[in-house]
């Protein structure tokens, strides 16, 4: 049988669906029997989906890479 | 020919036209990438200013030694490296990142940073403003050891495989993954005193 300590070990593997077989039958035994695990299993997976989010780049921001961008390749430039 | 002509060039080619100097090629490789590069230097630097300093930076060096770009790894990886090394350096230069010496109960085991459960709503950042919710994540994130915050950066936010992660900070596979734990671990502790169900607390579940 699996301690809590033990699944605590896989959890990263488990989230991220890298365990098959009999380590992963084990693993879902524990979690259906522990409470405690299986709240850590499921707001850790929420911690991960939270974080995911796209913050797409400021226009300005870009608009200023690409003109420091420009004044490098304008240097480097071939003859 | 212009950029939006090489949107759908293979990486391999626009590299190869961006090492002869073809600058068009190398900003469509910019475009593929600048969201991400930003989105990194944003969590790891914690500092917009700073943020934007590392996307100059990672971009301009790429071009600058695009010759050393062997190829054998992803164009991407290669990128995501400079862009982390430039990150953390900035964060070592300003010296002001106060979590460092928070973080030295980081070398006992994991179980050590499970302290609080109490189980979450379905969707516990619907009770939250974006703003509000993008402090909170913020204020979570910055509260780790830079390398935690990296590895967590690449691996859950930029999606970046194992291999990749540890190739681009330069850690063993095992060092990646003993550091996702403990960064995914720690994060969740540190939410859940914003995102547990109201009324809910650990006795419930003892």
């Amino acid at each position: 049988m699996l301690t809590c300590k033990d699944f605590l070990r896989e959890l990263s593997d488990y989230l991220d669906e890298n365990l098959g077989g009999e380590a992963r039958t084990q693993l879902e035994q524990h979690i259906a029997a522990c409470p405690n695990c299986w709240v850590i299993a499921d707001t850790t997976k929420k911690t991960i989906r939270v974080y995911k989010g796209t913050y797409p780049i400021p226009p300005e921001v870009e608009a200023r890479l690409m003109q420091a961008l420009e004044r490098k390749t304008a240097a480097k430039e071939p003859k | 020919m212009t950029v939006s002509g090489l949107a759908g060039s293979d990486e391999t080619t626009l590299v190869a036209q961006a090492r002869q100097s073809d600058a068009t090629a190398f900003s469509e490789l910019v475009r593929r990438y600048e969201n991400k590069i930003f989105r990194l230097a944003l969590h790891i630097t914690q500092n917009r200013e700073d943020a934007e300093d590392v996307l100059q930076e990672t971009f301009l060096k790429a071009y600058e030694h695009l010759d050393q770009f062997q190829g054998n790894s992803k164009f991407y990886t290669w990128i995501v490296r400079i862009g982390v090394n430039q990150a953390l350096m900035k964060l070592r230069r300003r010296k002001t990142d106060k979590t460092v010496s928070m973080d030295e109960q980081f070398d006992t085991g994991e179980d050590t940073l499970v302290r609080e459960i109490a189980a979450w709503d379905e969707d516990p950042e619907e009770r939250f403003s974006r703003d509000e919710l993008g402090r909170i994540l913020d204020a979570a994130i910055q509260g780790l050891e830079p390398l935690y915050r990296s590895v967590f950066v690449l691996r859950d936010i930029e999606d970046l495989s194992t291999e990749e992660t540890a190739q681009a900070l330069d850690l063993s596979i095992p060092a990646v993954k003993s550091r996702l734990l403990r960064a995914r671990l720690q994060l969740r502790e540190k939410l859940t005193r914003h995102f547990k169900r109201k009324g809910d607390n650990a006795f419930a579940y003892l």
